[in-house]
């Protein structure tokens, strides 16, 4: 059952885009179409899957203190893995994505869950887990790419066929494609999601900062400890670091805690 | 040599906007952008090291990743580079000038996995700059950063005290508010034709 709750929380409750807001320059850069999106979802979700796993399965025999920079290698080897079967396999959607496949290795979500679950569960939760948040990434870029491939071009494309005849939309809006669509896209989105969610105040507010507190705080030498994400009132993310050495525990989103301190 | 130059600091700033155009460091530009004095130490703090890497992962791509044949390790390599640089920086910031150290120490371990940094490495390579522009590019590219962050964090500071609707309190407003803006950053995309295709 346990596992089943691991792959099922990356979905829904703590789904990387819409809930926890991590992984947003993948997030909005690729997604200008439904086909983007989804292949960046497929490439994530192989790194945080096979990361989870090795990670996991190593979690007994690499030394805590080199533990960042070691996840970091099994990575960016995975990372290399997906660039080179995408350059051969997959060329034009290798040329789309561009810079964004390296940038896999610096993503968030996935030196996160290494650090906050596979480096502490069970291989076979690791891997659900690793599935579970690497589908919830994937049916947050397919969701915004279709939106803002509709309104954009007024029609949704899957491998060079159209989905919707004629298209649905007699004046598109090309500004969902450009850059500031995106933006406005996900703000949308969110907002939209949490009327419905009534997770409105505490949530966004919470969450604000999470990244830069738990993620970017990796390499740091002793001082760097955690941002005070969990309260909104908190000086922003990591301008609420302390500088101590001992990471702050509770770290905005209670259920993904612990992603914050590294040390 | 200086036209182009001029053109890399300019492109990279103003018309290919780290954060408005081109989507890297998204999570510090929304995670440190609640206060203008944060947002300044931390622009300060990534323009250092987006300059630093740029030219040290410049010489790890000619020197080292090229002649060897052994691009592929790119991602891997730059990735520990910066991570170790980061360190190294902090450490000698620590014993050479500890009132800047302490004015960004909270800043500068954040730094590593800003994609901003591994960003304008990987960048640099596919553009194949000289060493001048490679170094040009990494300075661009934080100025860049930073201006974009100190100006989101002045609207974010208005933005505290609107009115805005429960639900969208927050990340959407913010988000709303970071597209208004990189509508306003693609008006630069004129300038550059002006300036230097005439």
């Amino acid at each position: 059952m346990s596992v089943i709750r691991d792959f099922a929380h990356g979905l829904r409750d703590e789904n990387p885009v819409f809930r926890l807001v991590l992984g947003l320059c993948p997030t909005l850069a690729v997604t200008t179409g439904l086909e983007g999106g989804f292949w960046m979802g497929v490439a994530v979700v192989f790194v945080l899957f096979s990361s989870n796993i090795i990670i996991s399965a190593l979690r007994g025999i690499i030394p805590p203190r080199v533990r960042i920079p070691s996840f970091v290698t099994i990575i960016a080897a995975f990372v290399t893995v997906v660039q080179m079967l995408m350059h051969a396999f997959l060329p034009a959607t290798f040329r789309v994505l561009g810079l964004f496949i390296p940038l896999i290795a610096v993503n968030c979500i996935i030196l996160g869950r290494a650090e906050a679950f596979a480096s502490k569960r069970p291989v076979i939760n690791a891997g659900a887990d690793g599935l579970g948040m690497g589908a919830g990434f994937l049916l947050a870029l397919v969701v915004i790419g279709a939106i803002r491939e509709l309104l954009g071009t007024g029609n949704l494309k899957v491998a060079g066929a159209a989905l919707l005849g004629a298209g649905v939309l007699r004046q598109p809006a090309l500004i969902a494609l450009l850059p500031p669509g995106a933006f406005l896209t996900l703000g949308v989105l969110l907002g939209v999601l949490n009327h419905f969610t009534r997770q409105g105040r505490g949530t966004a507010a919470q969450h604000m900062g999470f990244c830069t507190g738990g993620h970017c705080a990796d390499q740091g030498a002793g001082g760097t400890g955690a941002a005070g994400g969990g309260g909104a009132g908190a000086a922003g993310g990591a301008g609420a670091a302390g500088g101590g050495g001992v990471p702050t525990a509770g770290c905005g989103a209670g259920g993904a805690g612990g992603r914050c301190g590294w040390r | 040599m200086r036209v182009e130059i001029a053109a890399i600091l300019l492109g990279n700033i103003l018309i290919n906007n780290f954060i408005f155009s081109r989507f890297l460091g998204l999570c510090p530009f929304f995670g440190v952008s609640r206060r203008v004095d944060t947002a300044v130490g931390m622009s300060l703090a990534v323009t250092f090291v987006t300059t630093l890497a740029a030219a040290v992962t410049w010489a790890l791509q000619r020197l080292i990743l090229e002649p060897l044949r052994v691009g592929y390790l790119q991602t891997a390599t730059f990735i520990l580079v910066i991570a170790s640089l980061v360190q190294f920086v902090e450490i000698v910031m620590h014993r050479l000038v500890p009132g800047l150290y302490r004015g960004l120490g909270i800043y500068l371990p954040l730094i590593t996995t800003n994609c901003a940094v591994l960003g304008v490495a990987v960048l640099n390579g596919e553009q194949r700059y000289g060493f001048g522009g490679a170094v040009a590019s990494g300075l661009a590219a934080g100025l860049g950063w930073g201006l974009a962050i100190v100006l989101f964090a002045s609207v974010r500071r208005r933005l505290e005290l609107a009115d805005v609707p429960p639900a969208m309190r927050g990340f959407p407003v913010a988000f709303l508010a970071a597209g208004l803006m990189s509508i306003a950053f693609s008006g630069f995309a004129g300038l550059f034709s002006r300036l230097f295709l005439r």
